[in-house]
């Protein structure tokens, strides 16, 4: 397996010192300031090695070397975010009307974190996201796998994974933060 | 759907669209008429040549991919001789779908209502209870398109028996495939990184017209071009010496060479410089000689073969419709045979520029959309496509030219789409 960031396996026991309910309200968070399109605030959640990643069609390819709807290093993070704060990213300009659920949140154990030498708490959930906007609304749904550390005492996430299970057909433009 | 009422049709002409199209405007009733749209699917989808795929997606022997072809949902086969098929995803039997993996390697195919089994070349090869038929042999196959040919690996079909053939409706176009298979070190490209399927709200020939449109990069694009400061939005300016070229039979392109040889470096076009791609380069330098130069320096094709396929320097779109008012774009990254170390930088560029959340193409779509929900409106009836008409001029090889941001090309294509819909 070439990709190093979904090794098959890899999950070890779930790190001490994070609480689900905080881990719960973090991911809360982090869905307001999406929904929000609060920019500035979702950008702080991340760590400075954070991967965004949203697949297409099998979900278990190499994205190095296959097409994926999105898969943001931290800079490519930081060039989609400046983007839309140009107020002409018109696929997100005016921005949609959105609000999200989070559910069936899920500690699914620790995950190294090879470039910053610790070890990652790494959590599943499911979502469904309502978008309105001009062009007619749209419901996302999917599954999220996130990787949270305690970075300086602070809470913040290193990867996000969003497989939508609309993955194998087409989809409407996809402006926002998902 | 509100549409727009066509003009009366001229006494002596039997077509809808004569009337709609003139050199200098279209009528918006091409957009959004629903009849206009099932007449497309006869004259244009189900007769001319249409791209569907590539060879290399069904690289060995058994090897299938589901595609669309027009309305229509093809298997894409490679029987074990090595032949490339198109066959229509329904069983002859009850007409159920033969086929429900997106793709797989498979040397039969088997419908799952009644069992009745088919070669990849289409061919009945059995049925459970033959007594019932009386014998072993029906004379019934899955449906083909007729004809299936390929350009450099490019896969096209026709749903006409007879025709052009493909050369001939490629013509100039081919050309332009042939400088995009040059940048390959072995001389042969791939499209193997898999495709984005992005659902789109418009009528398909806004996406036609828009491909090799030089006038609307600074704009739709102006965002993503100051936030990282890219080379490409002087390409498509007042000042650009790059040209828009009607390539004839609807085939177009913005030639952007006449800008990169004015800078005269090397992989200039693909954003980057020889030293960080150095075997790429030397690769192309043992293969080429000295034509190694030319090629390095003006980089890769931006040409939209009509109806559907369009080649974006790195990245190949495949638009098909769905209605009046909705089509699909697939889109890939381009993969040279024997360039590795561009390889995985052309998908990182692609998955960042194309796609539902595309920094490029995600506004683009915007566009698309709005430019469909604008032409609902029902004043002014036409829409313009008269710019550069002034300063268009006729090059060394014959072909209409105009500046880098002139309608040249959607001149070109309604050109084409004229003749094909005016035959009976």
């Amino acid at each position: 397996m070439i990709n190093a960031i979904e090794a098959a396996g890899g999950l070890t026991a779930v790190p001490e010192g994070y609480d689900v309910r905080e881990v719960e309200q973090f991911l809360y968070r982090e869905a307001r300031f999406a929904d929000e399109s609060d920019y500035d605030s979702w950008e702080a959640l991340w760590t400075d090695d954070g991967l965004y990643w949203v697949p297409a069609g099998n979900d278990s390819t190499d994205p190095m070397e296959q097409m994926s709807v999105i898969y943001d290093n931290r800079s490519r993070i930081s060039t989609r975010l400046k983007q839309l704060r140009t107020g002409r990213r018109y696929a997100q300009s005016p921005p949609s009307n959105l609000r999200r659920l989070i559910s069936n949140v899920e500690l699914l154990g620790g995950r190294e974190a090879a470039s910053a030498g610790c070890v990652d708490l790494e959590v599943g959930a499911n979502f469904v996201v309502l978008e309105s906007r001009a062009r007619g609304n749209h419901v996302w749904g999917g599954r999220v796998t996130y990787r949270l550390r305690r970075d300086e005492g602070v809470l913040r996430m290193s990867y996000k994974k969003v497989v939508l299970v609309d993955k194998d057909k087409p989809i409407p433009t996809m402006g926002f933060l998902i | 759907m509100t549409t727009v009422n066509p003009p009366e049709l001229g006494a002596e002409s039997g077509s809808r669209v004569a009337p709609l199209i003139k050199h200098d405007k279209v009528h918006g009733a091409l957009y959004t008429d629903p009849a206009i749209f099932a007449e497309e699917l006869q004259k244009i989808w189900y007769r001319t040549w249409v791209f569907v795929g590539h060879e290399s997606e069904v690289a060995q022997p058994g090897d299938y991919v589901r595609k669309k072809l027009g309305l229509q949902d093809v298997i894409m086969t490679r029987d074990r001789d090595g032949g490339v098929h198109l066959l229509l995803n329904r069983c002859a039997h009850r007409g159920n779908q033969v086929c429900d993996d997106a793709k797989g390697n498979s040397a039969t195919f088997r419908c799952p209502y009644h069992g009745w089994t088919y070669r990849n070349t289409g061919e009945l090869i059995g049925f459970p209870f033959f007594k019932g038929y009386n014998g072993r042999k029906l004379d019934l196959a899955m449906g083909r398109v007729p004809r299936v040919d390929s350009y450099q690996g490019f896969v096209f079909g026709s749903f006409a028996e007879a025709g052009p053939t493909l050369r001939e409706h490629l013509g100039a176009a081919a050309g332009e495939i042939d400088r995009l298979v040059r940048l390959s070190p072995e001389g042969r490209v791939e499209l193997t990184a898999g495709w984005l399927q992005h659902d789109t709200g418009a009528n398909w020939k806004l996406l036609a017209e828009n491909e090799t449109d030089g006038y609307h990069p600074q704009f739709v694009h102006g965002s993503i071009f100051g936030v990282t400061g890219s080379t490409i939005g002087p390409l498509y300016s007042d000042a650009s010496t790059a040209v828009t070229r009607n390539l004839g039979n609807g085939h177009s392109e913005n030639d952007l060479r006449p800008e990169f040889r004015k800078f005269a470096e090397p992989m200039r076009w693909f954003g980057t410089t020889e030293q960080r791609v150095p075997n790429y380069v030397a690769a192309m330098r043992e293969r080429h000689g000295e034509a190694a130069e030319q090629i390095l320096i003006e980089g890769a094709p931006h040409v939209m073969i009509f109806p559907n396929l369009f080649i974006a320097e790195i990245q190949v779109f495949n638009i098909q419709p769905v209605s009046v008012n909705r089509c699909v774009q697939y889109s890939t990254a381009v993969q040279l045979a024997g360039a590795p170390e561009l390889n995985k930088r052309m998908v990182s560029q692609c998955v960042g520029s194309v796609g539902p959340a595309g920094m490029l193409l995600a506004d683009d779509t915007e566009m698309y959309e709005r430019n469909q929900l604008g032409i609902e409106s029902l004043q002014p009836e036409w829409l313009d496509v008269r710019r550069g008409l002034h300063r268009e001029r006729v090059d060394e090889d014959g072909f209409t030219i105009g500046s880098a941001t002139d309608e040249t090309g959607m001149r070109g294509f309604w050109s084409h789409y004229a003749t094909l819909m005016e035959a009976p």
